[in-house]
Formats: structure tokens, C-alpha cells, sequence
């Protein structure tokens, strides 16, 4: 009995001992991006496999990435030692529960991105990581019902409608496809694509008499889009599937189609509007939480995310691109050849009108979302009045920047304190 | 050791109890704080307005409560049918049994997809009315203008899914009522329906009142099978709960939605209770 009881005891301890090792030898990187399963296996094999001390990769979706976050925040104590997420995931945290990286060396070599990055702080609060933003795709088949003149690097919202009509026309179906699903990233395309494109601004001008204007223009765009549309959330389903020719989304979640099928899909700049070529630059970064259990190590890995080489196998593993000055090779996958020049043209473009995305929102960046997101299934689904929903959503825009004291980011002119609604 | 008869019945119960606190009342406890708790600490009823207030909150309780109303009642229908059908058989009961429990055994957003696969635009619905030549193009069934066949789809995927959970009681149930009733029914020479109606129906009381609060509850939760089928054209209770945790970050507003959707199922609950009482002493 007791030698078997002492027996026992050696064999539990051993493998505790071994559970601890194992623990402690790898980085837990806990990622809200690389999510889908081909993604997150490239990143363990091509990007953190040349990492000297190993990291677990583990990527998850973004309630259980900040219940899991914050459960040992609270708990004082976690195995989180690398956290990989969206700029809006770190704004909605608390700056004092991230470790400052002002001193690690390594940073972007974008100044607006290392601004953001500070959270509204002094401190770099995340490294930023990768960055991507939102383009438009089409199928080749639809070229051919271009309007006559328009030229498809340099669309207006005018011309993209009546593209879309020719093509409802001569195929009979609604072949405009727009992420308006649950999943869908609806919300970026009002607050970086259309807002900014109108009405040169996006919480100043919410209400504004050019906001009707675009609102007016995106229901007509509506009525040539797919109305399954509501179900949309990655296009590139859409996009393979044929039903939707023509179609926005972000550029990871356009990628599948790309390199499916390279040639038979067109990648180009979103349209231009009255106030200039509105676009969205999207930016992931890297963070170490203070309850790190092996801070140096957390450090090397974040470190090791922005060197060079790092960034290009990231860069074909995700389909996100650098954020520090590197020579592109030749030979990426097709999805990144699209994308980067479509993004390069949109960035490049003489009435670029770059609309950033959110900053000083803390965790109201999603009631900032539904602001839009219900204005969109008001108008558009429910059919209501475009002043009389823009006039009711304003008071609690308002609300939302009061409560967070957030002030204007670009296009909105800057601002003393809270940005105001006007 | 011998237990003192008066306390072994506690006994055997402790660990029931001991889990149910630890894992039910410990966390509904919590749920509670933070649904009543504001930002400036203390005690309100902000959570509680804010929830209420929202646009949505009527259209999503509304849908809620439209779709248990529609569902429940044929589910309650067919599992009757069936439970007695099964018990009926001689030969292959246990394989049908199985079978029609298979829908249980998947997850409800699996469910929801699979329907899914039917309904969407080139989905197999499509391509059988295509093939059969009824249409010569793909018709988008779910989409914002014909919110009658996302409902009908939801409704359907929800019969199919959860159907079983009620089946399974009441052919418990059926197995329970004794022969002498039927044989002395037959002797009196009652119809079959009579049979069902006077023996089968009163007798199964205390299942059908199991069955039928288990799938109300489980009806007010609906959640998966409506993300999948409907998006955010229709909008419940559960979703925008989720919506509020996740999308959000607002835990207590979350809170509150779930304390309200506690609360509808406790007075439906209560309701069934008690239309479906077996008076005191009548049991099998």
C-alpha cells in the first residue's frame, strides 16, 4: 500500500514537473488574427517555427481572446506572454494592464501607426504588426459591363453604380455583394469608405446634409446589390460562388478567392466621392500583458515579429502586410500581388482621403459600431426616413463621445475635448 | 461505518447540492450583481433600462416569443405522434428510436448550417427546383424582403432539431402507463382516439409537463440556428444578449438580458406547471 502510494506520488510528480517545463519553455501568443485554421498552421510553421524558444500560437475569436484576457488580468497571474490583435481590441483595454514597449527597439517605420499605437498615452502600449485595409474585387466577367469612360483603378461612386446596374441588367440578378452579415465588417466601409468619401469627416459631419446625400447613394448601390447580402460576411464565398460579381471587403477576407482562382478575379481602389477617395487602413498589433510569466521571452518574440524576414513570411501566411520598410519579393501568392498594388493605387491616388480608424473610444469602440450598423438597417433594411434616423442616431453617437471624451481623428478636423457631433 | 438512516439521504444528495451552488447559484449570484450594479457602484436598474430602451429589444422579443409560439406546439403535436407510433411497434422500435434521435446529437449551429445549405442561394433547394425546372435561376430565399421564409426556415430547422428532446421523454412516458388501462378500454370497446384522448393523453401528464418546460426554455434560448439561418435579419433575446457581452463589452447589460430571459422562462414555466398539475394523490 505505501509502496504503491509512494510509487504514485513519484509518477504525478514527474509529470507535473514535465506539464511546468513544457509551460514555461513556450510563449502562449494569444491572437484575435490567423484565425482560420490554414492561416494559424502557417503561422506556427512558416513565421514563429524560426523563433529560438518555441511559442504556442493560439488564435481565437475576439470575446473569448478578452474573457480569457481578462480573467488573468484579474486573477493577477496568467500564461498569456504575447497577445496579437486589432488596434480597436487594444483601444477598448486599459492602457495600465498593458506593459510599456517604448524601449524595446523595434517599431513601425509608419509615425501615424506608432501614434496609434500609443493608445492615447506616452507609451507605446502595442508594437504595431501588420497592417491591411479594405479593397474592392471583381470578377473579370463583369468588366465587360463597365460604364463607358470609367476607368476601374480610378471609379467613382457614380460609375460603380451604374456598373452595378449594367450588370443587374444584362444578367437579371443583383450582383453587388456587400459584407452585411453578422460577421460582416459592414461598419468600417460607412465610417472609412463612405463617410470620408461624402462628407469629409465621420463623426462631425454624422448628420450633416452631405451624410443624407451618401446614404441616399448607398441605397441606391443597395438596390442593385445582392440582397442575400445580409448573410455576407467574407466575400470571398460570394466571390467563388458567383453570387456577387463585384464586391468590398477586407483584403484577408477577399484572399481565398485570389489564390484559388488568380485570374479570374480583378482587384481595385475603393471609389472616389465628392470629398475625395475614402479608404481605411487597418492595423493589427502586438502587446504583452503585465501578468506575462516570462517577460524577456515575451519581449524576444515581439521583438522577433518586426524583423524583416518575420514580416514577409507573416505577410504570406495572413495575407496582412508589413509595417516596416521591406523589399517585396517576387514570388507571393497571388491574393498579396492583388491586394498590395489595388491598396497601393487607393493609397496613392491624388484624392486619397484617408479616414483612420477610431482612436480614444475605449471599450464604446463596439456602441460606436452599432451606431452605424443601425443606421444601415434602418435606412436601408427597415426603410425608415434618412433625416429622421440620422437625427435619432446622433443623439447617442453623441453620447458615446462625450462619455469616452474622445477627440476628432482624421478626416474630422481636430477638436478641443470630445469630438462634437454636429 | 453505518449512516444514521435520518442523514444518509443528505448525504447521498450533498454533491448535487454542493455542484448545483458551486456552478449554478454561485454564478447567478454574480450575474445578478452585475446586472443590478452600475458604474458609479450601488445599486440600479440603469442595465435594465438601457436593454429596454434599444430599438430592438421589442422586435427581438417579439420574434422570441413568435417563434416559441409557432414551434413549441408543433413540436408538442409530433412528438406525440410519434412517441405513440414507436410504441406501437413490435420489430425494429430501439432502430427507429435512433434515428429520429440522430437531429439531438447535433449541435444546434451545426443545424443551423445544415439548413442553411438548403435555403442559401445556391443551396439544394435551389438546385432541385432548377433541375426539376420549377425556376431557371437561383432565388434568394433569405434575405430582408421576405422575412416570412427566414422565419419559416429558422421554424423548420428548430422542428427538425429539437423535436427529439420531447420524443424521447414521452416515449418514456408512454412505456409507463399500464396495459390494464388499454385492454379495459378495449373491452368497453373505446375507439383508438378515445384511447389516446381518455388513457394515453391524461397518463402522460408528468412527461409532458418535463418535455414541454424543458423545450419552452430551451426555446427562449434559441440562438445558434437563428445566427446561422437569419444573420441579423432576425434579431432574439439570446442574440443580442451576445451581442451585448461580446460585440460591446458590456457585461452588464448582458446581465440584464439574461436575468429578463430568466424571467420569461420562469412565468412560462410556472404557467405550464400549472395547467399541466397532476392533482394530489392521482399518480401512475
Amino acid at each position: 500500500m505505501t509502496l504503491r502510494s509512494k510509487f504514485t506520488g513519484a509518477v504525478s510528480g514527474i509529470a507535473l514537473s514535465c506539464v511546468a517545463v513544457a509551460a514555461q519553455a513556450e510563449t502562449l501568443f494569444w491572437s484575435t488574427q490567423a484565425k482560420p485554421v490554414e492561416e494559424a498552421q502557417a503561422m506556427r510553421e512558416q513565421v514563429l517555427s524560426g523563433f529560438a524558444d518555441g511559442v504556442d500560437y493560439q488564435p481565437n475569436d475576439g470575446g473569448p481572446w478578452i474573457t480569457r484576457l481578462n480573467a488573468e488580468l484579474q486573477a493577477g497571474s496568467g500564461s498569456i506572454g504575447v497577445l496579437g490583435a486589432l488596434h480597436g481590441d487594444y483601444s477598448a483595454m486599459d492602457p495600465a494592464t498593458l506593459v510599456d514597449l517604448s524601449d524595446l527597439g523595434a517599431m513601425s517605420s509608419s509615425d501615424t501607426f506608432n501614434n496609434l499605437a500609443k493608445l492615447g498615452t506616452d507609451q507605446m502600449q502595442y508594437i504595431p504588426w501588420m497592417q491591411a485595409s479594405y479593397i474592392m474585387a471583381a470578377n473579370k466577367e463583369a468588366l465587360q459591363y463597365l460604364p463607358e469612360g470609367a476607368d476601374i483603378d480610378a471609379l467613382s461612386y457614380d460609375q460603380l453604380i451604374a456598373w452595378a446596374a449594367n450588370v443587374q441588367e444584362a444578367t437579371g440578378e443583383a450582383k453587388f455583394g456587400f459584407p452585411a452579415g453578422p460577421d460582416g465588417l459592414k461598419h468600417r466601409f460607412f465610417q472609412g469608405y463612405l463617410y470620408p468619401s461624402y462628407t469629409n469627416g465621420v463623426v462631425r459631419t454624422f448628420a450633416s446634409d452631405e451624410a443624407v446625400v451618401a446614404w441616399e447613394k448607398f441605397a441606391e448601390l443597395w438596390s442593385h446589390t445582392n440582397p442575400a447580402s445580409t448573410n455576407f460576411s467574407f466575400m470571398q464565398e460570394q466571390l467563388l460562388s458567383g453570387d456577387a460579381w463585384i464586391v468590398f471587403d477586407h483584403t484577408s477576407r477577399l484572399a481565398g478567392a485570389f489564390n484559388e482562382r488568380p485570374d479570374d478575379f480583378v482587384a481595385f481602389p475603393a471609389p472616389a466621392g465628392p470629398s475625395g477617395r475614402g479608404f481605411m487602413p487597418v492595423l493589427a498589433g502586438v502587446a504583452i500583458p503585465s501578468t506575462a510569466p516570462d517577460m524577456d521571452a515575451a519581449k524576444a518574440l515581439v521583438s522577433y515579429m518586426l524583423k524583416p524576414e518575420t514580416q514577409i513570411a507573416t505577410l504570406r501566411a495572413t495575407s496582412f502586410f508589413p509595417v516596416v520598410d521591406v523589399e517585396l519579393p517576387d514570388d507571393l501568392p497571388p491574393s498579396v500581388q492583388a491586394a498590395g498594388a489595388a491598396v497601393a493605387k487607393m493609397s496613392g491616388a491624388a484624392d486619397a482621403n484617408p479616414g483612420l480608424l477610431p482612436a480614444g473610444l475605449g471599450d464604446k469602440g463596439g456602441d460606436f459600431n452599432r451606431v452605424f450598423v443601425d443606421t444601415f438597417e434602418r435606412i436601408i433594411l427597415g426603410g425608415q426616413d434618412i433625416r429622421m434616423v440620422l437625427d435619432d442616431q446622433k443623439g447617442t453617437l453623441a453620447g458615446i463621445m462625450e462619455e469616452t471624451g474622445a477627440p476628432c481623428w482624421a478626416p474630422d478636423a481636430p477638436s478641443d475635448g470630445a469630438c462634437p457631433v454636429e | 461505518m453505518l449512516l444514521n438512516a435520518r442523514i444518509l439521504p443528505y448525504v447521498l444528495i450533498l454533491p448535487v447540492t454542493l455542484f448545483l451552488c458551486l456552478f449554478f447559484i454561485y454564478p447567478f449570484v454574480l450575474v445578478s450583481q452585475q446586472a443590478f450594479g452600475s458604474s458609479e457602484g450601488g445599486w440600479s436598474l440603469d442595465n435594465f433600462r438601457e436593454v429596454v430602451d434599444y430599438w430592438k429589444f421589442p422586435i427581438s422579443l417579439k420574434n422570441t416569443l413568435l417563434l416559441a409560439a409557432a414551434v413549441v406546439p408543433i413540436q408538442l403535436a409530433l412528438a406525440l405522434l410519434m412517441a405513440t407510433m414507436v410504441s406501437k411497434m413490435e420489430k425494429g422500435r430501439d432502430m427507429v428510436l435512433y434515428i429520429w434521435t440522430i437531429p439531438l446529437g447535433i449541435s444546434d449551429l451545426a443545424a443551423g448550417i445544415i439548413w442553411l445549405a438548403i435555403f442559401e442561394q445556391s443551396g439544394f433547394l435551389n438546385s432541385m427546383l432548377n433541375g426539376m425546372g420549377v425556376i431557371d435561376k437561383p432565388v434568394n430565399f433569405l434575405t430582408y424582403q421576405n422575412p416570412w421564409i427566414v422565419f419559416v426556415a429558422i421554424a423548420l430547422a428548430e422542428i427538425w432539431r429539437a423535436t427529439a428532446i420531447m420524443l424521447v421523454i414521452l416515449v418514456a412516458g408512454i412505456g409507463l402507463i399500464p396495459k390494464e388501462y388499454y385492454e379495459a378500454a378495449d373491452v368497453f370497446g373505446a375507439s383508438k382516439w378515445k384511447q389516446f384522448t381518455r388513457i394515453t393523453f391524461p397518463m402522460l401528464r408528468p412527461s409532458l409537463q418535463t418535455a414541454l418546460v424543458l423545450r419552452v426554455i430551451l426555446a427562449f434560448e434559441i440562438f445558434a440556428v437563428v445566427a446561422a439561418l437569419g444573420g441579423t435579419l432576425f434579431p432574439v433575446l439570446m442574440g443580442e444578449t451576445y451581442a451585448y457581452q461580446f460585440d460591446l463589452l458590456n457585461s452588464g447589460a448582458a446581465a440584464a438580458m439574461a436575468l429578463i430571459i430568466l424571467a420569461i422562462s420562469i412565468g412560462f414555466t410556472l404557467i405550464i406547471l400549472r395547467i399541466l398539475r397532476v392533482p394530489k394523490g392521482a399518480s401512475i
